[in-house]
């Protein structure tokens, strides 16, 4: 029997493999520390991926919805530490780990024990809203030492120029943000966002993940042909706060 | 007008352009027309009439001669509290707003901690003509209510800001929110020396004109340079402006930060003197944070300096050695508040306070020495805050 394989590049085979991989996003501590558990390991039996935020206090890429999230996950004492021991309790997930936190929490935790720490609970990427490229390079080849992909994002105001070298630069996959604005709007699924998608596409070399404004089975399937799999935060992250369960909404959006 | 290390925005480690993907356009496109702008002919001409005819500058330099005899020795004021609407914000705004308009903005957001940056904003905006939404918190629009209605007359719309602090920090976010929604046809008029590069940069070139008019004011009023230079420092627009003319002359530079009710985390705004290094609105900078990295309160008396971060370029010079930071205490504040009102006639604002408490201090140890203060805007606007308090 092979070793599993893990890390940056596993996840990128795996999302070109699948149909459309929906990724489901939660907000790490949240609504506790066990409710958070518990939807994690159950959308990991489902999901190529699951994506999960570190809370952080100053959320400026964040709308209404996630930055209350963080408030009560922080309130209830949820540090980037106590979110892995968390997700460590779980055992081996079925699902890669992709953690999504601003720059400063993991300026705080230290570069140098975080990454093999992330590494050891299986997070095989990461997603910082707020490090553009030109910032990045320390983190990303860190990361790399450890087999974790840096995820760039793109945005419909990035230039063709800017979106081939992001492409290329990103790892895991390329997070297409596919609206100006926060996370939790509502995102249209007309030309406009189908026709940069498939430009992201072009230009990237990693599978490419849609994100920010996607709620509807109907917006999923309208995506679908052009990228490799949707994020689904803010929606996700109103079912847990209204105490709903996340397997089935996830379930609906595959219809 | 620039330096080396302004090219890449850094100063030393501190410095650089932390913001989501979405904003990397908005801010290059700054970046290029600023530096192109900023060394037009032209422009420089449009802008120094607007400061001469509109803002009234040079503000003056005043001789406190009953203060100096009180201190024991020379104390010289630099009058922003005299520029046009209050305090040395409408250096940057007009500037910026000049700026906006050249680019072509449809609508100009600004964020507002005691209210000065947002009228200075709302004032130019409305002199040129240009949108104008300002972000405050909540709690800020409660202790500063005078500025939210002369914002209100200026014709700006004042956005109350409820998340996270509900003060500047609070503010700051909710305008980079807005500005990531509409990045290409919004201008994001920072206020002070802080945010992604290019604004402490910018931010610091259009308030240089404090440093240069004061420097050559003191060599013609009083024939030789001050030994010391003092200004107040929350985000520090005002400070880097007296201070950045006046680095290569043989002169004390003192930042005064608020030091609040406590050293204790929470307690106060002493940014350099009690945070560590990490990145908040853009950029990396000395920040008032626990151990997990995670943004702290912070308190002041005074609004203008109530803020958990402060500009790239002071913890560079802290780290230099360049400056000097300490902080004053609200009580030491508003007893200097009161000295200067009855010597010498002036209601300072309670962030140039804290100056007013770093010059006394320096006269204390330095006796019959001669000590500049940036005396950063007026105090009018915090009269609800004095009325009943006696020091």
């Amino acid at each position: 029997m092979s070793a599993p394989v893990v890390g940056a590049r596993a996840l990128e085979m795996r999302l070109a493999v699948d149909e459309t991989a929906i990724v489901p996003y939660l907000t790490g501590g949240y609504p506790s520390s066990a409710v958070f558990a518990d939807a994690l390991l159950a959308l990991s039996r489902m999901s190529i991926a699951v994506e999960v935020g570190i809370p952080f206090s100053d959320p400026m890429a964040d709308g209404a919805t996630i930055q209350e999230s963080s408030r009560v996950a922080l309130e209830n004492g949820a540090t980037l530490e106590s979110i892995l021991v968390a997700i460590e309790g779980l055992g081996r997930l079925d699902a890669d780990l992709v953690v999504m936190s601003y720059l400063n929490p993991l300026l705080a935790y230290g570069y140098g024990s975080l990454l093999p720490r992330l590494a050891g609970v299986g997070v095989s990427a990461l997603v910082v809203p707020d490090l553009p490229l030109e910032e990045s390079e320390q983190l990303a080849s860190v990361s790399r030492e450890h087999g974790i992909g840096l995820v760039q994002l793109v945005s419909p105001v990035t230039s063709q120029e800017r979106l081939d070298v992001l492409g290329q630069a990103s790892e895991g996959f390329t997070y297409a943000v596919t609206m100006t604005g926060t996370t939790g709007g509502t995102l249209g699924a007309g030309p406009e966002v189908t026709d940069y998608l498939d430009r992201v596409r072009a230009a990237s070399r990693p599978p490419v993940l849609a994100g920010f404004g996607v709620r509807t089975v109907d917006q999923v399937r309208a995506l679908a042909p052009h990228c490799d799999g949707v994020i689904v935060g803010s929606a996700l992250v109103e079912i847990m706060s209204d105490g709903r369960d996340p397997v089935s909404f996830v379930a609906e959006l595959r219809q | 007008m620039t330096t080396a290390r302004d090219e890449t925005g850094r100063y030393g480690r501190f410095g650089g352009r932390y913001v989501p993907e979405i904003l990397v356009p908005a801010l290059t496109r700054l970046e290029e027309t600023a530096r192109l702008l900023l060394d037009d002919p032209g422009f420089l001409n449009m802008y120094e009439e607007e400061l001469s005819s509109w803002v009234g500058r040079p503000t003056a330099l005043t001789h406190a001669v009953r203060l100096g005899e009180s201190w024991g020795g020379e104390v010289w004021l630099k009058r922003e509290d005299l520029a046009h609407t209050g305090a040395h914000k409408i250096n940057n705004a007009v500037g910026q707003a000049l700026l906006a308009r050249e680019m072509g903005a449809e609508r100009v957001i600004a964020e507002t901690g005691a209210g000065q940056h947002g009228v200075a904003t709302a004032a130019a905006c409305a002199r040129l003509g240009l949108d104008c939404t300002v972000y405050m918190g909540s709690v800020d629009i409660e202790r500063q209510a005078p500025n939210v209605e002369r914002m209100r007359i200026l014709g700006a719309r004042v956005e109350p800001v409820t998340s996270g602090d509900a003060t500047l920090r609070a503010a700051i976010n909710e305008a980079l929110r807005d500005w990531v929604t509409r990045p290409e046809t919004t201008y994001y008029l920072l206020g002070s020396a802080v945010g992604p590069h290019p604004y402490p940069w910018l931010v610091r070139e259009l308030q240089s004109v404090i440093g240069r008019e004061a420097r050559r004011q003191m060599l013609e009023r009083s024939g030789r340079l001050p030994d010391a230079a003092v200004a107040c420092v929350g985000g520090g627009s005002n400070a880097i402006g007296l201070f950045h003319p006046l680095l290569d002359d043989p002169i004390e530079l003192i930042g005064v930060e608020a030091g609040g009710t406590s050293p204790e985390l929470g307690r106060n705004a002493a940014t350099i003197g009690r945070g560590t290094p990490g990145v908040l609105h853009g950029s990396f900078s000395f920040l008032l944070q626990d151990d997990d990295g995670q943004v702290q309160e912070t308190h002041s008396v005074s609004a203008g300096l109530d803020y958990p971060g402060v500009g790239p370029e002071h913890s560079w010079l802290a780290e230099t050695g360049r400056v000097t930071y300490e902080s004053a205490t609200d009580d030491e504040a508003l007893a200097a508040l009161y000295e200067l009102g009855r010597h010498e006639g002036i209601l300072p604002a309670l962030e140039s306070s804290h100056a007013l408490v770093g010059a006394k201090r320096w006269l204390a140890v330095n006796p019959g020495s001669t000590v500049l203060v940036g005396l950063s805007g007026r105090g009018d606007k915090d009269i609800d805050i004095l009325r009943g308090l006696n020091p």
